[in-house]
């Protein structure tokens, strides 16, 4: 079948009109990802939850997880408070003193938490983590380096570290029973357990589970399902008979993902990249004009300072010379003055030598 | 012929012969210990604490310390602040050691050291800071290396090849303030994504700014220090020019360290404002908190005012040492101290006191190698055969 000319405008004007729309949609809005479509988790009633460790042990079973010290059946391990550890993907804690509750001690279940925004996801320098279309926060011990940067990153101190491995150490961690949820089967601790406190599915449907329970059961739960925002929303939710700081949940983690909290620090890479060149450069320069400046300066004030010597010295030399024939000048007008005045002195003994004279005759001639 | 062996064998005898030496000797068996037995075996780190004092001393510090680099080339190469030039060549030096050292210490924390080429060849991480980091440090190395090149060359002879990397020195020298801006802001950067964790009165979305201006106070203070010591130890090796210049570097270093920690100090209230977590000064955190910021910001702005305005120049040398000291502290403090700052006592870190060794291992590895380079290329004095260099 040929493609007609009105089908071709037609797949043209929608590619043109996508990228438009699109590209002006993203720009204008403060993108969020709410998570893979369809994607599943699992949601932990605690009120439901009896403590029975199950969990742990199915996990341990089909994640092929080393043997305990202490088999799955002894409670008192209860007794201490545990976390997630290289041989543990998953434990139960029991907290015995809720306020709230006087039906006795509660239990809550720690495992990877499987962010919509992964913060491990985010740290790793080797893209070991990925969060998958089927909600699991996968891990890829092939390419890990063991920088433990994941581990720093994790509001929820999951991942874990073969420490004790010499050659090929690991990042341990749930992976929601990835192999397994795959080919459509559960999660190794939602298939143990005996009372349904787990329940896996789409976590738009468990949201959904969650809400109708607190709407039936007011008195039971506490309002809020814990996961829904969570450093912007977590595969795993969970609700609870109690408030969840009782149960040792923070309630201080904020609802931005963890990307959000380096996206400033890293846009800012290639900003300085681009401009500290410029910037430097530009100092580089205005300082060698200044030295040049400068040394031109100098030259001239060198050079400005021998011609005024010059012409010092040629004004003293001129003056000088001037001096010396004013000096001459005199003297010659002086040697005039004087011969001159010699001259008259000698007519006027002359003369005087006359009247002398003169007056001697009359003398004579009156005696 | 016997005697002259006696005096030899004598003369490397010394304190610090032997000191050094039996530093080397422990740190190369927790080396073979840390190798065959792994992380667990020599290390205190957790599942909670997976960063200790090769993070937090050999890379945080280390990197800081050895801003000396940058900063003097950036002062004498683009600045044209030529009367420090002799400043140049030892700053680089220390920079080069620094961050050689630095990759030799990742290669024993992370876990599997013969995969450090990954993130480079196989899978890119760009969404990661670390990211940032291992790729500036890379190539700040490489850059480093080409910068202090001239000086092995010198001492070699190979004439063209130096003079073609000479020509270069102003690319290299903004080569090297780019990246130095990019990975010192990065290492602070890395705690951004931990709110969670670090104490709100360290948490601040200026930290990549905060560890920027301190590298700048870090690489002053370093300058002075380490001239400080070089004169004590090497002045034989000095020539009139080092040895002129000497105090003109520490006054104006010791000046421009003031003018530097009067703004981190100022920066460092902001901080403090914008998370409006003054109340948290009163708890014992806070105290702490003020400790390093009016004990190791404060004091030694003043102090180095001081010193530089009436030339006390020994007063400047203490202010330099305690300035890298408060350094020190501060990488601390983010790294460990205020890190998971929320756990139960049982549950923090305290090094094991084979990673000690390590850190003390590496640090006198670095002092052997710079005695080795400074004894032998010329470093602390310029070249007869080559006095163009100005």
């Amino acid at each position: 079948m040929s493609i007609t000319r009105r089908r071709f405008l037609s797949w043209l004007g929608a590619a043109g009109l996508s990228t438009a729309v699109g590209n002006t949609a993203n720009a204008a809005s403060n993108r969020q990802f709410t998570g893979y479509p369809e994607s599943n988790g699992v949601l932990f009633d605690n009120t439901r939850c009896i403590g029975c460790r199950k969990c742990e042990e199915g996990c341990n079973k089909v994640n092929e997880l080393p043997q305990p010290d202490r088999a799955f059946s002894d409670l008192s391990v209860l007794d201490t408070k545990r976390r997630t550890t290289a041989k543990t993907y998953t434990i139960v804690n029991r907290y015995d003193d809720i306020r709230s509750n006087a039906n006795g001690p509660m239990y809550r279940k720690v495992q990877c938490n499987h962010c919509l925004e992964p913060a491990c996801a985010s740290a790793c320098f080797v893209r070991a983590f990925s969060k998958t279309e089927t909600g699991a926060v996968i891990y890829d011990a092939s390419v890990c380096v063991g920088c433990r940067y994941c581990m720093i990153a994790c509001p929820f101190e999951i991942p874990t570290y073969e420490y004790d491995s010499a050659f090929t150490p690991r990042v341990m961690k749930c992976t929601m029973c990835y192999p397994r949820i795959s080919k459509g089967l559960l999660p190794g601790c939602v298939e143990a357990c005996p009372t349904e406190a787990l329940t896996y599915g789409k976590r738009e449907d468990l949201l959904r589970i969650g809400r109708e329970r607190i709407r039936t059961f007011p008195e039971r739960y506490v309002d809020y399902i814990y996961g829904e925002n969570e450093m912007g929303g977590t595969s795993w939710l969970y609700i609870s008979g109690a408030p969840f700081k009782e149960i040792g949940m923070r309630e201080d983690l904020g609802i931005t993902p963890a990307p959000k909290l380096t996206s400033g620090a890293l846009s800012g890479v290639p900003i300085v990249v681009g401009l500290w060149p410029v910037l430097l450069t530009g100092i580089y320069a205005i300082n060698k004009r200044k030295q040049k400046i400068e040394k031109d300066e100098k030259e001239q004030a060198v050079l400005s300072a021998v011609k005024n010597a010059e012409a010092e010295a040629e004004a003293k030399l001129a003056d000088a010379m001037q001096k010396a024939e004013k000096e001459k000048a005199a003297a010659i007008e002086k040697a005039v003055a004087k011969a001159l005045e010699e001259a008259a002195k000698a007519k006027e003994e002359v003369t005087v030598t006359d009247v002398e004279e003169a007056d001697k005759k009359s003398t004579e001639e009156d005696s | 012929m016997s005697d002259e062996a006696t005096t030899t064998s004598k003369s490397y005898l010394t304190p610090f012969n032997v000191i050094a030496g039996i530093i080397v000797v422990i740190g190369l068996f927790i080396t073979a210990l840390r190798f065959t037995k792994g992380l667990g075996a020599v290390t205190n780190l957790s599942d909670y604490n997976p960063w200790g004092i090769w993070i937090g001393f050999d890379l945080l510090v280390g990197v800081a310390l050895a801003a000396g680099g940058y900063v003097t080339s950036a002062a004498v190469y683009i600045f044209g602040m030529k009367k420090y030039h002799s400043a140049v060549r030892p700053a680089i030096l220390t920079g080069f050691l620094g961050y050689a050292l630095v990759v030799i210490a990742l290669n024993y924390d992370v876990g599997r050291p013969w995969r450090l080429p990954y993130p480079f060849l196989i899978q890119q991480g760009t969404t990661s800071l670390l990211f940032e980091v291992a790729a500036c440090v890379a190539l700040y190395l490489t850059v480093l290396f080409i910068e202090f090149s001239p000086a092995a060359l010198e001492w070699l002879g190979i004439r063209k090849a130096r003079s073609i990397v000479v020509r270069l020195t102003l690319l290299l020298t903004i080569f090297g303030v780019v990246l130095s801006t990019l990975h010192q802001s990065s290492l602070g950067a890395l705690f951004l994504i931990a709110p969670a964790k670090l104490h709100p009165l360290w948490y601040s979305p200026y930290l990549p700014v905060f560890f920027f201006v301190s590298s700048i106070i870090a690489g002053l203070s370093m300058v002075i220090f380490e001239g400080t010591l070089s004169h004590r130890f090497f002045a034989d090796k000095m020539d009139e020019e080092h040895l002129k210049e000497k105090d003109t570097v520490v006054l104006g270093f010791g000046k421009a360290a003031s003018l530097v920690l009067a703004g981190y100090f100022i920066i460092k209230v902001i901080g403090v404002s914008e998370g409006n977590n003054w109340h948290l000064l009163g708890t014992s955190y806070g105290l702490w908190f003020l400790v390093e910021i009016l004990g190791f910001v404060a004091l030694p702005c003043y102090l180095y005012a001081i010193g530089v305005r009436e030339k006390k120049l020994n007063l400047i040398k203490w202010t330099a040492a305690w300035t890298v000291l408060g350094i020190i502290v501060n990488r601390f403090n983010i790294c460990l101290v205020a890190f998971n700052w929320h756990l139960p006592s049982s549950e923090r870190y305290f090094p094991h006191w084979m990673e000690i060794g390590i850190s003390v291992f590496l640090v006198t590895v670095g002092l052997i190698v710079y005695r080795f380079i400074v004894s032998r290329m010329p470093v602390l004095y310029t070249h007869p055969d080559y006095p163009d260099e100005h």
